[in-house]
């Protein structure tokens, strides 16, 4: 079954900005996807316009079979959102906000009231349900969010950059709970800056820019297409030269770091190989660029280049 | 529309105002009480005194259902633009646009927000009146419905003002120089009968010189106008305003891009 259709979707908002250009996207049910794409790419007004928080131009979205444009409250029903900015009343308790949003969704009070206690124990909040948002800090809020995204336990959950400015451990521990609520059966549609973040979480990708879709694969189809990758090695030991590494494009940063490019050929075992070969000691490792950055670089040259072409 | 869906949201979002009516109480209570009483102090005990009677009782009496009227209207107003600006300001208005609750009941769950707290000031400004004057309801029925209708029309009009609202500043412009100003000039101190005929006319082209005038009527048995006329001036402005709150939420203007 399909969790998510849109069709040739439009917006072009009042100032004139074009922001999705005639998007189509499907969605299967029980998915983990990833729509990427930079700042100002149309991601967020996408979500906004399957949540009913942006009119769309034209085109069509339809959530699980019911077209927002006839079946809205169905449609809506089967959404649960946890927005890019935090959008919390924040002088009202972490319990209201989630038992209230259980209101609005029509669940009586009793079970509102249950499922709240549910999600705020398995988002490690319960004990703060007296407090008011404000109190939170950003890790918590966020996770607040998600418990209130939660509550009527939607079919498909969307999560617009849930991750942002929030520490490594809070992140793992995000990462681990979507898997599980994925595993049970939500379909989960997540907006990121971070490719490791999908690459760790979703199956599906498509990456957006300008309001186009550029690229809409499976994970592992997107990924073959990072055909080099650049890393900054840092070094135990100081080097005057260069080392000759047959193989690798390699250059030095500055005495105690060098910079290999690795391409697909070559695997990380191979690099390690030859610089023990060479007594070069490494005491850490990290991508130059981004990969989101320098996977999306690629795929804009390759647009660019067939739009040339053509 | 589901319409149990749609109950329990409305029961949810006035339950929530409740809430928030009672946890601010003092700014939401007490004002208009300290106000009021000063009304009935200055104008009604002091000034009052002076004056005698109008339309054949005492002044205090005469405007005590005005000043019961004033703190209605005002109160049921301030609260909706309030809550519904407040919510827009802190975007957790999104919390109800991305349920599936509809923009009716939206509407009903602020409008009855407003209505709990007009009725709530209404009652404890009765309560205060009647430590200055003796007041008797000689119709409770025309007396309730006439607080209640004008209270739904102030929160409807209050709902309306915060959705062209932009910044805190939109939301007391109205309040300072429309509402106040036809509040003072509907009948809450003197009866139109004083006026000259032109300026009675004048008079009759603002609603809240109909709603004042019923509610008085219904406590005291007296009024400028016919009662008909104002019920149906209410129920008119009811189903206009609410119709153009509707057709504001389902355009999404000033809520959604």
């Amino acid at each position: 079954m399909t969790a998510l259709t849109i069709a040739n979707l439009r917006k072009t908002y009042a100032n004139g900005n074009e922001a999705l250009k005639g998007i189509d996207l499907n969605v299967e049910a029980g998915e983990f996807y990833a729509l990427l794409g930079p700042n100002g790419a149309g991601k967020t007004t996408a979500i906004g316009i399957m949540s009913s928080l942006v009119n769309k131009t034209s085109g069509n979205v339809s959530v699980f079979g019911n077209s927002i444009d006839t079946d809205l409250e169905a449609a809506k029903a089967c959404i649960g959102l946890v927005p890019q900015e935090v959008n919390l009343n924040l002088w009202e308790t972490v319990g209201n906000i989630v038992v209230t949003q259980a209101g609005y969704y029509g669940l009586p009070r009793r079970r509102a009231s249950e499922q709240a206690e549910k999600y705020l124990k398995r988002l490690r909040l319960w004990d703060r349900r007296k407090d008011i948002a404000r109190s939170l800090s950003g890790g918590m809020k966020r996770r607040l969010m998600i418990a209130r995204a939660l509550v009527h336990e939607p079919r498909l959950l969307i999560l617009d950059e849930p991750t942002a400015g929030v520490d490594i451990e809070i992140r793992r521990s995000m990462w681990q709970f979507l898997r599980e609520i994925n595993e049970a059966g939500t379909t989960i549609i997540l907006t990121t800056h971070y490719l490791e973040e999908a690459e760790s979480l979703c199956r599906r990708v498509a990456i957006i820019d300008e309001g186009r879709i550029i690229e809409d694969a499976a994970m592992t189809d997107v990924l073959r297409k990072l055909s080099q990758e650049t890393f900054v090695l840092s070094l135990g030991t100081p080097l005057a030269s260069p080392p000759s590494l047959p193989g690798f494009d390699s250059s030095l940063r500055n005495e105690l770091e060098l910079e290999v490019a690795l391409g697909r050929e070559h695997s990380l075992n191979d690099l390690f190989d030859a610089l023990d070969e060479r007594r070069i000691s490494v005491v850490s490792m990290r991508n130059k660029t981004n990969r989101l950055e320098e996977l999306f670089m690629r795929l804009v040259e390759n647009k660019q280049s067939v739009e040339g072409l053509s | 529309m589901n319409l149990a869906l749609n109950a329990v949201a409305i029961r949810t979002l006035v339950h929530k105002e409740l809430v928030r009516i009672l946890r601010i109480w003092v700014q939401t209570i007490v004002p208009p009480a300290i106000t009021m009483t000063l009304y009935f102090i200055i104008f009604g005990n002091l000034i009052g005194r002076r004056i005698g009677t109008m339309d054949g009782f005492d002044y205090m009496q005469f405007i005590a259902p005005g000043l019961i009227m004033m703190s209605v209207i005002t109160n049921s107003y301030g609260n909706v633009v309030s809550s519904f600006f407040g919510a827009k300001f802190g975007r957790h208005i999104e919390e109800m646009l991305v349920s599936p609750m509809s923009n009716s009941a939206i509407i009903i769950g602020h409008v009855a927000g407003g209505l709990i707290r007009g009725l709530m000031v209404g009652a404890l400004v009765t309560v205060i009146a009647l430590f200055f004057t003796k007041l008797s309801v000689a119709n409770p029925l025309i007396t309730l419905s006439m607080v209640i209708l004008s209270s739904i029309v102030f929160s409807l009009m209050g709902f309306i003002n915060a959705i062209f609202a932009k910044k805190f500043d939109d939301i007391s412009l109205i309040p300072t120089f429309v509402l106040t100003p036809l509040t003072y000039l509907g009948g809450v101190f003197y009866s139109i009968s004083l006026l000259p005929e032109f300026w009675q006319g004048v008079s009759k082209a603002n609603p809240i010189l109909y709603m004042v005038n019923a509610f008085r009527y219904g406590i005291l048995g007296t009024s400028d106008i016919s009662i008909a006329y104002a019920y149906g001036i209410v129920l008119f402005f009811v189903v206009t305003l609410f119709s153009a709150c509707l057709y504001l939420l389902n355009r999404g203007v000033g809520i959604r891009e």
